[in-house]
């Protein structure tokens, strides 16, 4: 029987094990949204409408992050696929599997500027892991294998698929392959074994190792195995922005994040290491800082997939490129028998001391009171703290818009588990974070799933609050509002000596009010007592929630190691505070 | 330095692009690019001319087998090889003159292959320093158009640099199960 070209498309979403869809109709995907119709009442796919495209490919993008599967988007031509492109580019720099199909004009008026025509491979092809123009019916079903196999192997990233209508509607038998085989992809996942073993007489013959996850240890599932490597051979553990849950941060080896806003004891740890592991990890300059200072002295290893990732911006000395799962089971398998890793364990010691020298001098800090003011200002690190007692338990999903409530989100919650992270490293999009949550929420119904958001960032996709109630996904959106664009403003008040512009945001939306309208749950809380009350409130709704907390406006992220500075000499918030108490009109009242 | 690099890629809409918009999102150098179909026509080589550091032209190389539609990529700087370019010029030709330029096509091996009464067009071939010479040596005669192709190689010996071995699709080919 001969299919058109969007039942084929339906099929193979079939074949494919796809659930769910987030997109928006127009003109060039008509019949592929009349094929679904019959798919729709069958019950094998819902659709899931969304209210600006940008929202569809940051649900499909949480959905991914909270499950690990690839998450599928539907969009028409035009300025339906150029509205994605900001979420598909958010995508593709923090290596999610994910599926974008786009409708074309036919093909017979493609590059005649016909309406709604853009070049939408040429616009996404720097923002893709690649992507495809289908201009033959016949070959729809492979490449739709083809891009979930694409999206999904090696490297994952995001894969389009552009279909002019016609092809939509032309005619011919559905082949679906049984195996997808692309000669010139053939990603190595093995990882030598010699490799592995130059690897480990290296970790074994050290005295400050230092393990550096990232987020290929997620994408790889290799948590287990990571976590099981640290325990055995007792190495300190700390992780990226993205790899955060790879390693259990309530395990006392885990050193919490890294880089430019990372704790202190990690970023010396990775200073003085001798033997650094990096695995799953880009070296992004967000880690390294200053590359001439970084890890001077320490011998490298590097495990990732992405033979371009390695020695790419740090040479190291014991390249593997592998899945990190993988090699890591390969290092399991060759450790030495236990007595002697009880041995070793017992020789890192000193390293272990030396760290925790460091988390004692410098923990994580903030103030949590405010100069001059009554006891009941709000800190924004407090708030987040709190939020994370109160639910730690449910082992929630937490998504983050970009700034510093991201920062504090990243240092004050601990993370586990893997895929309860869902943040945007690589590319820092604002307005990711309530978008995402709704596509976490649809992949896991039963879980809870929080949005830490800021006040500047969550207005850039608030549109899509109204498609949480819709479907009554009981999403929990924590506005953490300092009335500014906080991370800019700081960077203006420690770079530009405190030349406010363009980051004040006083006038705001009556939040309770905008979410009544959208048919959510409203709250707003201005004193510190509180918080705890609205958000066992927040959290016994069943409507999705917008929680206003006005928070401390001026307070920063630290530690901090400015753009382009060594990792080796973090500001503290302590030093930090001195410089602020100085500046302050009222400091008189606090000695 | 400068790097010659073979690049085996399957004969697909948009790989040209692919690789150049490669180079130019990473800001690195392309000297030279040719292009054209090989004896399977499922597969073009490129031949490209770049410089950079060492540790730019490894990058250059791992980023360009990350293209999907890109098979085999080969350095022939490291190897032995034979490079040439090939080059048309319409040279002004009158007077004195006229005899002149030809005796330097002669001299470098050139061929005639168009002439008018005020012009000869010659061809050129061999290396980038050859046709650099033969470009010197007839410009004060007066260059009406040049076109140059831009370098080929190949490796020398009998072996191939370039041969496809497909490797085996790993287990992991198979289509990956959604989860
Ligand atoms: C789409 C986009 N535009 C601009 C920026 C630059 N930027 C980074 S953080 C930030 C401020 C975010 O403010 P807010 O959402 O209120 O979070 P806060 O830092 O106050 O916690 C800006 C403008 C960005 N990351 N993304």
């Amino acid at each position: 029987m001969e299919l058109t070209g969007a039942q084929i498309f339906v099929e193979s979403l079939k074949k494919l094990k796809v659930d769910t869809l987030f997109g928006y109709p127009g003109g060039a995907v008509l019949h592929i949204y009349d094929a679904l119709h019959f798919a729709e009442k069958d019950g094998s796919i819902r659709h899931i409408l969304v209210r600006h495209e940008q929202g569809a490919v940051h649900m499909a993008d949480g959905y991914a992050r909270a499950t690990g599967k690839p998450g599928y988007v539907l969009l028409t031509s035009g300025p339906g696929a150029t509205n994605g492109v900001t979420g598909i580019a958010t995508a593709y720099m923090d290596s999610i599997p994910m599926v974008i199909i786009t409708g074309q004009v036919p093909t017979h008026l493609i590059g005649n500027d016909a309406f709604q025509e853009a070049d939408v491979v040429g616009i996404t092809r720097p923002c893709t892991k690649h992507n495809f123009l289908v201009k033959d019916v016949r070959d729809l079903a492979r490449v739709m294998a083809e891009a979930q196999y694409i999206a999904t192997s090696g490297r994952p990233g995001p894969v389009l698929v552009d279909i002019p209508k016609d092809v939509t509607a032309h005619k011919t038998a559905f082949a679906w392959p049984d195996r997808v085989d692309i000669p010139s992809y053939r990603p190595s996942t093995e990882g030598h074994l010699k490799q592995v073993k130059k690897a480990l007489s290296l970790i074994l013959g050290a005295k400050r190792p230092v393990l550096y996850l990232g987020g290929g240890c997620i994408w790889s599932n290799a948590a287990a195995e990571v976590t099981g490597l640290a325990r055995r051979l007792g190495i300190p553990v700390t992780q990226t922005l993205m790899g955060l849950g790879s390693f259990p941060m309530s395990d006392p080896l885990s050193l919490d994040m890294l880089g430019m806003h990372g704790t202190y004891r990690a970023n010396l740890a990775m200073s003085n290491c001798d033997v650094l592991v990096a695995i799953g990890a880009r070296f992004d300059d967000r880690v390294t800082g200053k590359l001439d200072e970084f890890c001077v002295g320490a011998k490298k290893i590097h495990v990732d997939i992405d033979p371009a990732s390695i020695s790419k911006n740090v040479e190291v000395d014991v390249p593997i490129v592998g899945d990190a799962r993988k090699v890591v089971q390969k290092m399991l398998d060759n450790l030495p028998p236990e007595p002697d890793l009880a041995k070793y364990r017992r020789s890192l010691a000193p390293w272990h001391a030396q760290i925790a020298e460091w988390e004692r001098q410098h923990p994580l800090f903030y103030q949590d009171w405010t100069p001059g003011s009554p006891g009941e200002v709000i800190k924004p690190q407090w708030a987040i703290q709190e939020i994370h007692r109160k639910t730690k338990a449910r082992s929630p999903v937490v998504t983050t818009d970009v700034g510093q409530h991201q920062m504090w989100a990243a240092q004050y919650f601990q993370f586990d588990r893997p895929f309860r992270w869902v943040t945007s490293g690589g590319l820092g999009t604002m307005g990711f974070g309530l978008p995402a949550a709704i596509g976490a929420q649809f992949a896991r119904p039963k879980d809870l799933v929080l949005a830490i958001v800021g006040d500047a960032s969550v207005q850039m996709c608030i549109q899509e609050l109204i498609v949480a109630s819709e479907h009554k996904l009981p999403i929990k959106v924590f506005i953490i509002n300092n009335i500014y664009l906080g991370m800019v403003r700081q960077w203006q008040e420690m770079f530009y000596d405190d030349r406010y512009t363009a980051v004040h945001i006083p006038l705001q939306p009556d939040w309770v009010k905008l979410a009544d309208a959208m048919g959510a749950a409203g709250f707003r809380v201005e004193q510190k007592s509180k918080l705890p009350g609205v958000i066992d409130e927040a959290l016994s709704t069943t409507k999705p929630c917008l929680v206003d907390i006005r928070v401390d406006p001026k307070e920063s992220v630290f530690p901090m190691i400015p753009a382009g500075g060594s990792i080796a000499n973090p500001i503290v918030a302590d030093e930090a505070l001195k410089v602020h108490v100085k500046d302050d009109p009222n400091s008189a009242s606090l000695s | 330095m400068k790097h010659t690099l073979a690049v085996l890629v399957q004969n697909e809409f948009g790989v040209l692009s692919r690789v150049a918009g490669l180079f130019s999102a990473r800001g690195y150098n392309i000297e030279s690019l040719t292009v054209a179909e090989t004896l399977d026509p499922t597969v073009s080589r490129m031949t490209i001319v770049t410089s950079g550091e060492e540790k730019i032209i490894e990058q250059i190389t791992k980023q360009l087998n990350k293209l999907i539609n890109v098979i085999k990529v080969v350095d022939l700087t490291g190897l032995e090889h034979v490079e040439r370019e090939m080059a048309l010029v319409k040279v002004h030709a009158e007077g004195d003159g006229r005899a002149e330029v030809l005796r330097i096509c002669d001299i470098f091996r050139g061929k005639v292959v168009d002439v008018s009464p005020s012009s000869y067009t010659f061809e050129f071939t061999g290396v980038e320093e050859k046709i650099n010479a033969v470009m010197n040596l007839l410009k004060p005669f007066g260059i009406r158009e040049l076109v140059r192709t831009g370098k080929v190689a190949v490796s020398r010996g009998a072996g191939s640099s370039t041969e496809i071995r497909r490797r085996p699709a790993g287990g992991d080919a198979h289509l990956a199960e959604a989860g």
